[in-house]
């Protein structure tokens, strides 16, 4: 776009703020998909008409509730069970914010009782400032759980929030020189039976192997994955596996919800 | 001896990659008024070069260096693209979706024109036709289309989508340019936007936008590519892993002056020489504005990687024939000193021995001109030059045209009208003695003077023998037609 041009009609002004860098304006897209969400206060007002009309929304078809005890990893080794919280709101008009200092100020704060600790239940709520948020227990369709459609699904906020899941991996023998593997839209912070495994910092895509932890020893029985994604414009999502010490990923072990 | 292949060029590349980080030279954009977001690949007519950007309008070049606005496209929208099929053009763009108006309910529609110049009386736009859309709620945004003519079957293939979803892949007609009736969309990415498919050696790359744009010098924008042996997929990156899963080895990224490099579109020259257009989300150069660039496209491996455009500095100009270097064809000068001898103490201080330097040697050079040649490396003043821009003189496709003089003086290379090469005391900025150079796909070098005196043809520096260099037509197939510049 030819940026000298200095009359501009409305709709063109649009497409200017998008082409051009918004040059002196302070808010960020995170891709021209999301301009929606570049401005925390109009966004949700410029809600296209077909989403107003949106009026079934729904989590399928990316998700499914959970109907067996447990499950095993899909083929390459995603883990597709988790407990999701219903979105905390947490706006920000940049993901080039979540600095690794941003993230574990952000992640260490406690939003609900018992945060790094909890095993919740399926329909189980937590008060979270003035809002009450569920937590669902999801089998998603995909290998990545998405997150944004999750949100989306149940009317709840789509951009400038973060997530809390968590899932119980069940492992019939000890594994050791384990690694986690995750990737993020957007940043995000992980924990293996309360340790730190994985951190992802700033403004990221989700892409499989994107940050692998330190060797780790996958417990014998029941270890306990929790994590935390934080969003600000854009879609958001995670997918989660192990490797084996040879990079394979880990398949003999079962996912449940308890 | 395939591995041999594999790692000389590897090595050219990671050497040409050594030197261009040495270099001083801060040329990395376009020069004029390049400011653009979302080009269009670039297209030739009529002895001009057009790149179509968001909003509609776009830019115009007589010469591929120097652009400035007056492409005229209809539509508004954003990130058109474009392809020449036949003697028609087709211009594919993005009326809405994107987020435009807040939702992802695109729309991308097709339209030809038989020339891109909005002066010729032919110019006249078709009426558009809706190829792809999006509900808004579905898993893709029809936004940034990308045109494939698929060389080995003449399909015409479109990419389109962004972050929101699914990057897909739909076949168009490339008689009317609609969507082939019945034609399934199939998704063929995530994480991507801006994307478009190029074809070689046979394979099928899916280049695509990772991270964030439009937020200046902060815009995260890269280039990425995953590849399939069909065009339907899967595209997958130099680890196997699949775009669909977020996979993708990176093209290029931020660097020198330039940040936030997006919107990939081949520029084949033939002969060897491939560029990549983009935009930088930021020129830092420029006041952090949105502009064009071009820039070389080079091969490592199998897999596209963006060359440097060419750094001011000096330089041995090193013939990839016998890895000798082109020199003033002077006497040589013997340094003081010879063998130290065998046997000396070895306790003596160690102490530098300074290098020869152009005021040892020049005074006894001939003043006036003095044929050039080719010679083993000393690091000798007559075998260094020093390679600028010249201010002014336009260029040629990615790159400005460069006065090359010996180090330190003004004695200046110059094709003679019996196309060979001499210097000549004094850099006038005749056409002779401006050259361009392109970097080549395998990482080496073409270098042509603008022009041979009383020729027509387009010639470029050759090693006829180890050490005699001419001008001659270029062979990408020989090494008699490659250099390469090592920054001294």
């Amino acid at each position: 776009m030819n940026i000298e041009r200095k009359t501009l009609s409305l709709a063109v002004i649009s497409v200017i703020f998008i082409g051009l860098g918004l040059q002196g304006c302070s808010v960020t897209s995170k891709g021209k998909s999301d301009i929606t969400s570049k401005t925390d206060g109009t966004a949700k007002s410029q809600v296209d008409a077909t989403v107003r009309s949106d009026t079934a929304r729904t989590i399928a078809p990316y998700f499914i509730p959970v109907t067996t005890k447990t499950m095993a990893p899909d083929s390459d080794g995603f883990i597709k069970r988790w407990l999701l919280l219903e979105p905390i709101s947490k706006p920000n008009r940049s993901n080039t914010v979540f600095t690794d200092s941003y993230i574990r100020t952000a992640f260490a704060t406690e939003y609900f009782p018992n945060q790094f600790t909890v095993l919740p239940k399926d329909g189980e709520k937590v008060k979270v400032g003035e809002k009450e948020l569920k937590w669902h227990a999801l089998e998603s369709t995909n290998f990545n759980v998405k997150l944004f459609r999750f949100a989306y699904g149940l009317r709840k906020e789509i951009y400038g929030v973060l997530f809390w899941a968590v899932t119980v991996v069940n492992s019939p023998e000890e594994v050791k020189n384990a690694r986690m593997a995750v990737g993020s839209n957007s940043a995000s912070m992980w924990w293996l039976n309360g340790k730190e495994a994985v951190i992802l910092s700033g403004d990221r895509r989700m892409v499989m192997d994107d940050c692998v932890s330190a060797r780790l020893t996958l417990n014998k029985g029941k270890n306990i994955i929790r994590g935390a994604v934080i969003n600000g414009p854009g879609m958001s999502d995670f997918c989660v596996r192990f490797l084996d010490e040879n990079g394979e990923p880990i398949k003999g072990i079962t996912i449940s919800c308890e | 001896m395939e591995i041999e292949v594999i790692m000389k060029v590897r090595s050219k590349i990671i050497a040409t990659a050594l030197f261009s980080a040495c270099f001083t030279g801060t040329v990395t954009a376009q020069v004029g008024k390049p400011f653009i977001h979302d080009p269009s690949t670039i297209m030739e007519c009529e002895g001009k070069y057009y790149t179509f950007g968001t909003g509609g309008g776009g830019l115009i070049s007589e010469d591929g260096w120097v652009w400035k606005g007056g492409a005229v496209r209809p539509g508004g929208g954003a990130a058109p693209d474009a392809i020449k099929i036949g003697d028609r053009y087709l211009i594919a763009y993005g009326a809405t979706g994107g987020g435009l108006g807040g939702g992802h309910n695109g729309r991308i529609l097709t339209m030809w024109n038989t020339t891109l110049d909005p002066n010729s009386p032919d110019f006249n736009y078709s009426e558009a036709v809706v190829v792809a859309s999006s509900d808004g709620i579905e898993d893709n945004d029809a936004i940034d289309p990308g045109l494939l003519l698929d060389p080995t079957d003449g399909r015409l293939w479109m990419t389109y989508g962004t972050y929101f979803g699914f990057i897909r892949l739909i076949e168009l007609d490339p008689a009317t340019g609609k969507r082939v009736e019945g034609n399934k969309a199939l998704d063929i990415a995530i994480d991507c936007e801006a994307t478009t498919l190029m074809y070689r050696d046979g394979w099928y790359y899916l280049l695509g936008t990772h991270g964030t744009c439009c937020d200046g010098a902060n815009s995260t924008y890269n280039i990425v590519v995953g590849r399939s042996r069909k065009v339907t997929g899967p595209y997958l990156d130099n680890i196997e892993r699949d775009m669909l899963k977020g996979g993708g080895k990176l093209v290029v990224a931020a660097g020198g002056r330039v940040v936030g490099p997006g919107h990939f579109g081949l520029w084949d020259l033939g002969d060897g020489v491939q560029k990549m257009s983009c935009h930088y989300e930021a020129d830092l150069d420029q006041s952090g504005r949105s502009v064009l660039g071009i820039r070389p496209l080079l091969w490592k491996n199998g897999w596209p990687v963006a060359g440097d455009n060419f750094k001011e500095g000096t330089y041995e100009i090193e013939s990839e024939r016998r890895g000798y270097a082109l020199e003033l064809a002077v006497d040589f000068v013997r340094m003081p000193g010879g063998m130290r001898g065998f046997g000396r103490n070895t306790d003596e201080p160690v102490k530098p021995v300074p290098s020869q330097e152009l005021a040892d040697v020049i005074n006894a050079w001939p003043t006036g001109n003095i044929g050039v040649r080719i010679g083993d490396y000393m690091f000798r003043p007559h075998q260094k030059w020093t390679i600028t821009a010249v201010p002014d003189a336009g260029g040629y496709p990615g790159g400005p045209y460069y006065k090359i003089v010996i180090a330190g003086t003004e004695r200046a290379i110059a094709a003679t009208s019996e196309a060979e090469v001499i210097t000549v005391p004094t850099f006038t900025g005749a056409p002779e003695q401006l050259w361009r150079i392109d970097q080549l796909t395998d990482g080496t070098y073409r270098i042509m003077p603008r022009v041979v005196p009383g020729s027509n043809e387009n010639l470029a520096l050759i090693s006829i023998g180890d050490s005699t260099p001419t001008l001659a037509k270029f062979d990408m197939s020989s090494d008699n037609s490659k250099w390469n510049f090592k920054a001294q």
